[in-house]
């Protein structure tokens, strides 16, 4: 049974839906991630798994128990909230003190509880501070820490990494996965950012205008997104406006709008004359001045450079193709000590894997 | 640099010479009163007197005869009379009790309205300090209607404990008629300063708590009643110390019993013209306020200390 089961919710407030039919299940352990652009229904969501806001419909189980009804300070669920809401009266220990508390924890036992945590986040040092003598990475560690420390069923993260600059955001993803794997608590994160998405989870939950578009490990979201929403949502991607000309077993024929055939994987419900869009991942498009011709697997296409941006470690091509749409590439600029292989409006060749491209129904 | 510190002095000039004038000289003369002689008529016996053929003003005080001009006898008389001390202890009784009954009935009235949308917030706020817009003095006459026998509360009330049983109450001229004057004054200077502190406070503080599993209950007092602590403090200062120098209400509305330090102390001054004790009075009252102060001060910085 799941840990947690999510059947069939809806929450709307006034005639707005925040959150419309949502069902699914996480699993005990799961590092589950809840992924959409702002405004798209994940605190809303998350709310209600922390009882501050009750489902119109549908139910949500924790343990196989209907949580109806049942208010957040009753239920074994925990939230580290966007802005932390450390207690600004309290140092560290006594915020983390806290729950121990409200649980009824023997007041005997709770410095040594408080301490263990303390250690697990590498705070032990800070414990007697104020939360406005800590930066804001520490904070964020307290935050979890308290939000950790009495062994909820279920932790809820809430864009915790969001009001962090880059660099030490990726290392709070560092350390949020080694902790999770070191607590073997359920987690339950929200974000925006598909990068720490992907780098975070086991499971991704692609949600889009309060529904779930997709619901999968994020290799399988990254290679084959489901809709062109998801797809165009999570990391670069060439999107092409395609027909289905030809199914057979293993392979299918698309007409690129302006383009010419290419051959790609067939998908599910796949039928001549389907429209939809053929994805196409910039990592996964070759790109040279001339390129071997003659392999049955590989599509083929001449353009010419468009645009280049050079970022350092790779250089991203926007090239051409000859009704004018733009497709981006890129070349990783390691070996040959050049900077740039192809300037504007050099004129290139393209070719993929017909694996590569992963066609969606509209 | 210069420029700078020559600004600020004309900024904080005005205001310092204003203090100096008006409230740090007089209290050094009225400090200085109470080692004095009252006069034979009232008032002070003068330290200087006017040259009969000169009309000079001549210096009768000296470094031989200042025994028979400056005395410790308005001090004594303070401390061997058991009657003034219960004076202060029940004036500060008053004002203690006033000041709590203000901080219970403020505190949901300002958390209602920091928790009333913008608009509401501001119209509320007004009604508050409304009462500020007649005079004081009309509505202290105000509330000796609504507490005298003829009035329908009265009559209300003692109909209903006749229901009981209970022989009928005279409520104006009373201990409790001062309490209700005092608490009605007040009021205000309580929730004003709670709004404000309470208007700041992040909600999302109470929902963490009560996500950690703290009720209702214990989420007042553990987060937000310390956090408005601050206000509390501002509140009562402003409501105990005016409380406990006011005169005119148990003036109006107290009985024979419900005298305060500051009818003592304006009777010293009006009535009795016993300047010297009334200065003694009121350098008392100071010394005793800016010693618990003092202690409250003291207090909260080790329970600062020992978090
Ligand atoms: N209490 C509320 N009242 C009205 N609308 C709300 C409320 N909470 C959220 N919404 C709306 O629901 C939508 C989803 O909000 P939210 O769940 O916060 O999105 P996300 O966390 O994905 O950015 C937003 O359009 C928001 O305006
Ligand atoms: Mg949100």
């Amino acid at each position: 049974m799941a840990l947690l089961e999510i059947r069939d919710v809806v929450k709307t407030f006034g005639d707005f839906t925040a959150v419309n039919h949502v069902s699914l299940a996480v699993e005990a352990g799961e590092f589950f991630t809840l992924l959409g652009p702002s405004g798209c229904g994940k605190t809303t969501l998350l709310r209600m798994l922390a009882g501050f806001e009750q489902p119109d419909s549908g139910e949500i189980l924790l343990d196989g128990k209907n949580m109806a009804g049942v208010p957040p300070e009753k239920r074994p669920v925990h939230t580290v909230f966007q802005s932390y809401a450390l207690f600004p009266h309290m140092t560290v220990a006594q915020n983390i003190a806290f729950p121990l508390k409200m649980a009824g924890v023997a007041s005997a036992e709770i410095p040594k509880r408080v301490d263990e945590v303390l250690e697990d986040v590498r705070l032990q040092q800070f414990a007697r501070r104020y939360p406005h003598e800590l930066s804001g990475g520490q904070r964020q560690r307290v935050a979890i820490a308290r939000a950790l420390v009495n062994r909820p069923r279920l932790l809820l993260l809430d864009e915790p990494l969001s009001a962090l600059d880059a660099k030490l955001r990726e290392q709070m993803q560092i350390e949020l996965i080694n902790l999770q794997k070191e607590v073997g608590i359920t987690f339950v994160y929200v974000t925006h950012d598909q990068g720490e998405a992907l780098a975070l989870s086991h499971r991704i939950a692609v949600m889009s205008q309060g529904q779930v578009e997709q619901l999968d490990a994020p290799e399988t979201i990254y290679s084959y997104p489901k809709s062109r929403f998801v797809a165009d949502f999570i990391g670069q991607c060439n999107l092409l406006d395609a027909t289905i000309t030809e199914v057979q077993p293993g392979r299918m024929k698309v007409e690129i709008e302006g383009v010419g055939t290419a051959e790609a994987l067939p998908v599910a419900g796949a039928q001549v004359g389907g429209k939809g869009t053929l994805t196409l991942r910039p990592e996964k498009i070759k790109l040279g001045a001339t390129l071997p011709q003659g392999n049955a697997d590989e599509v083929h296409f001449k353009g010419r450079v468009h645009d280049c941006l050079y970022l350092g470690d790779v250089t991203i091509y926007i090239v051409e193709l000859d009704n004018g749409t733009l497709v981006e590439t890129m070349l990783p600029n390691s070996g040959s000590g050049k900077a740039k292989f192809f300037d504007d409006n050099d004129l290139v060749e393209l070719a993929w894997r017909f694996d590569a491209g992963h066609f969606v129904l509209a | 640099m210069k420029s700078k510190s020559l600004a600020k002095w004309l900024i904080s000039g005005p205001p310092l010479l204003y203090l100096l004038l008006f409230f740090a000289i007089p209290s050094l003369i009225m400090a200085f009163a109470a080692f004095r002689f009252p006069g034979d008529y009232g008032g002070l016996m003068p330290l200087t007197t006017a040259n009969p053929d000169t009309g000079a003003t001549e210096l009768l005080i000296n470094f031989g005869n200042w025994r028979d001009f400056l005395t410790l006898e308005n001090f004594q008389r303070f401390f061997d009379e058991p009657i003034y001390f219960e004076l202060f202890v029940k004036s500060f009784w008053y004002a203690g009790l006033t000041t709590v009954i203000c901080i219970v009935l403020a505190y949901p009235l300002a958390w209602l309205i920091a928790r009333s949308p913008r608009k509401t917030r501001d119209l509320l706020v007004l009604l508050v300090i409304l009462p500020f817009w007649s005079n004081f003095l009309i509505r202290v006459y105000a509330w000796m209607i609504i507490l005298g026998p003829q009035s329908y509360f009265s009559r209300a009330l003692n109909s209903v404990l006749a229901v009981f049983g209970v022989e009928p109450v005279s409520l104006l001229f009373s201990q409790f008629a001062v309490i209700v004057g005092l608490v009605y004054v007040h009021l205000p200077f309580m929730v004003l300063p709670l709004y404000a502190n309470l208007e700041k406070h992040d909600m999302a503080l109470l929902d963490a708590a009560q996500d950690l599993g703290a009720n209702a209950w214990q989420r007042f007092w553990k987060v937000t009643w310390p956090l408005s602590l601050p206000g509390v403090w501002a509140g009562t200062a402003l409501v105990f110390i005016p409380a406990l120098g006011m005169f005119a209400i148990p003036d109006l509305l107290g009985g024979t019993n419900s005298m305060m330090i500051g009818n003592l102390i304006k009777q010293q001054y009006l009535d009795s013209r016993d300047w010297p004790f009334g200065s003694v009075l009121s350098i008392m009252l100071t010394f005793t306020v800016l010693l618990l102060a003092a202690l409250a001060a003291w207090a909260g910085s080790r329970g600062k200390d020992k978090r």
